[in-house]
């Protein structure tokens, strides 16, 4: 079965392997930023992203919807979740798509607590996806190897290469073969969603993957998908890809 | 009034507004030094003594990690009293200001501040026996490259 | 959405030993300055005053300003003399009062 799984990378990649970055030479985002930032990150005491993480642990044991369940009622102890984030964006069945941790997380509210499930991006919702990603700090990112992905992996990787906005860049032009030159006073990095959610300082919170990438999407003048949209799923898949086998660093900090 | 006559008028005008223009007090300095002088009521200032301590080129303006350490004994006799920063170009020139005293055991605090642009930071030392010193530096803050849009 | 801090403390110290405190609290510090979606100026809305009680005597405070970023840390130090209480108090702006108590069991 894994000769299948190698097989099945392979040719899913194979289309981007001249452009993409050797897997040897992918670096985290980390190594690109400053020591100051990087200590940010290193000491729990001292990252403010934290601060979610503690809510998180707070709304891991409250009851919710009409169910009256609590995410411990079910689950137990957070750390039984070690593993999960790495394995996100998956495929949802019931819906024939991917999602990634936060849908997975409102569809567990929906179904499981018959609780509404909260706004994306809200602080709630932040603080469970933090405190479920810290499970897995340290851990490869291990997108499954689900054939039904495969689609949705393709148009991934065709986003990730499109040009888009007035600025006319794609994601490939910046961070497959421009990394590590400068933008501006900044070092452009590999572009890997090895360290979600992160604190960023521009933002002075806590945020997702997928404000980031609607960030970089007005940063090249195009017109971004709205929070939740499949392109953004999609794009969260495909990075995922892209990163396999670089660890978890949960939660990030990033300037 | 002919039209070599108009030029001229122009440009003398021109070059006095540009002249105005160079000649112009450059206001940023004073805040910075205007606000030190109101701390310490005039006092003299030293260099020395004192570390600012602060990435030289800022990741991001918005959140920018400061530290500042003051040679002292701090005993009750010999102590730093409070540490000030004062910056020079954001909106309004104060930063924080620590209340210290033997208690402290060490002059070693830290923050985060907010840069609006490069610019210069000082953190003055204000010393039991009455003494000020100061660290002046130079921070470099350039913009995030992908700015991001409000809704 | 209750106030959330992060405080590090250590537990226990040797009398006479110099300990590293940390704080962050989770609070905008909105300047006042900054414009939001409709272009008018937000409020004002930071924390202005900082202070640490041990066992009810002031050992150190820090006044806030607008340049002061988001979700605050403050980091200083003090001399561990006694076991006892620390008390964390963050005031500020919109009747902002918050404390929070530590121990520490000075050997």
């Amino acid at each position: 079965m894994r000769w299948r799984c190698s097989v099945l990378w392979v040719l899913l990649l194979a289309p981007t392997l001249h452009a993409q970055i050797p897997e040897a030479e992918r670096r985290s985002d980390f190594e690109f930023m400053g020591p100051a930032v990087q200590a940010m990150q290193r000491d729990d005491a001292r990252n403010p992203a934290m601060l979610w993480v503690q809510q998180g642990a707070q709304l891991w044991q409250q009851a919710a919807g009409a169910s009256g369940k609590s995410c411990a009622s079910c689950h137990g102890e957070v750390a039984s979740l070690r593993g999960a984030a790495t394995r996100y964006p998956a495929f949802d069945t019931p819906t024939r798509g991917p999602i990634n941790l936060a849908q997975r997380i409102n569809r567990c509210r929906q179904s499981q607590q018959q609780a509404a499930p909260w706004k994306l991006e809200s602080e709630e919702l932040l603080a469970l996806e933090s405190l479920v990603a810290l499970q897995s700090r340290g851990l490869p990112l291990a997108p499954p190897a689900d054939p039904r992905l495969l689609p949705h992996i393709e148009h991934g990787r065709q986003l990730y290469a499109q040009r888009l906005g007035q600025l006319d860049l794609s994601c490939a032009q910046c961070h497959d073969q421009r990394w590590g030159q400068r933008l501006g006073g900044t070092t452009i990095p590999q572009g890997h969603p090895t360290s979600y959610q992160q604190y960023r300082l521009e933002w002075q919170g806590l945020g997702s993957l997928q404000r980031r990438l609607r960030n970089c999407l007005s940063g090249v003048r195009a017109q971004a998908w709205p929070l939740g949209a499949t392109e953004l799923v999609e794009l969260e898949l495909f990075l995922g890809i892209r990163a396999r086998g670089l660890p978890l660093e949960a939660p990030g900090v990033r300037p | 009034m002919s039209p070599a006559t108009t030029r001229r008028q122009l440009l003398q005008t021109g070059a006095g507004l540009g002249g105005w223009l160079l000649l112009r007090p450059a206001q940023a300095g004073d805040q910075l030094d205007e606000a030190i002088r109101a701390w310490t009521g005039g006092a003299t200032v030293r260099s020395g003594r004192v570390k600012l301590d602060i990435a030289p080129l800022v990741d991001n303006g918005n959140t920018v990690p400061l530290a500042v350490q003051v040679d002292s004994p701090m005993t009750a006799s010999d102590h730093v009293v409070a540490i000030a920063v004062f910056n020079q170009k954001n909106p309004q020139p104060d930063v924080v200001r620590f209340a210290l005293g033997p208690r402290a055991g060490r002059a070693s605090v830290a923050t985060r501040m907010r840069l609006a642009t490069t610019q210069k930071l000082s953190a003055v030392a204000r010393m039991s026996d009455g003494s000020y010193w100061q660290h002046t530096i130079e921070v470099i803050v350039t913009l995030a490259a992908c700015l991001e849009e409000l809704e | 959405m209750s106030v959330r801090t992060l405080i590090k403390v250590p537990k226990t110290a040797r009398r006479g030993e110099v300990i590293e405190i940390s704080t962050i609290i989770g609070h905008p510090m909105e300047s006042g300055f900054r414009p939001g979606a409709d272009g008018q100026r937000l409020p004002r809305n930071i924390i202005e005053r900082f202070s640490c009680h041990y066992n009810e005597e002031l050992v150190f405070s820090a006044e806030l300003s607008t340049a002061i970023a988001a979700n605050p840390l403050i980091a200083f130090h003090t001399v561990a003399t006694a076991s006892g209480t620390l008390r964390f108090t963050w005031e500020g702006d919109q009747g902002l009062r918050h404390s929070e108590n530590v121990a520490i069991s000075v050997t």
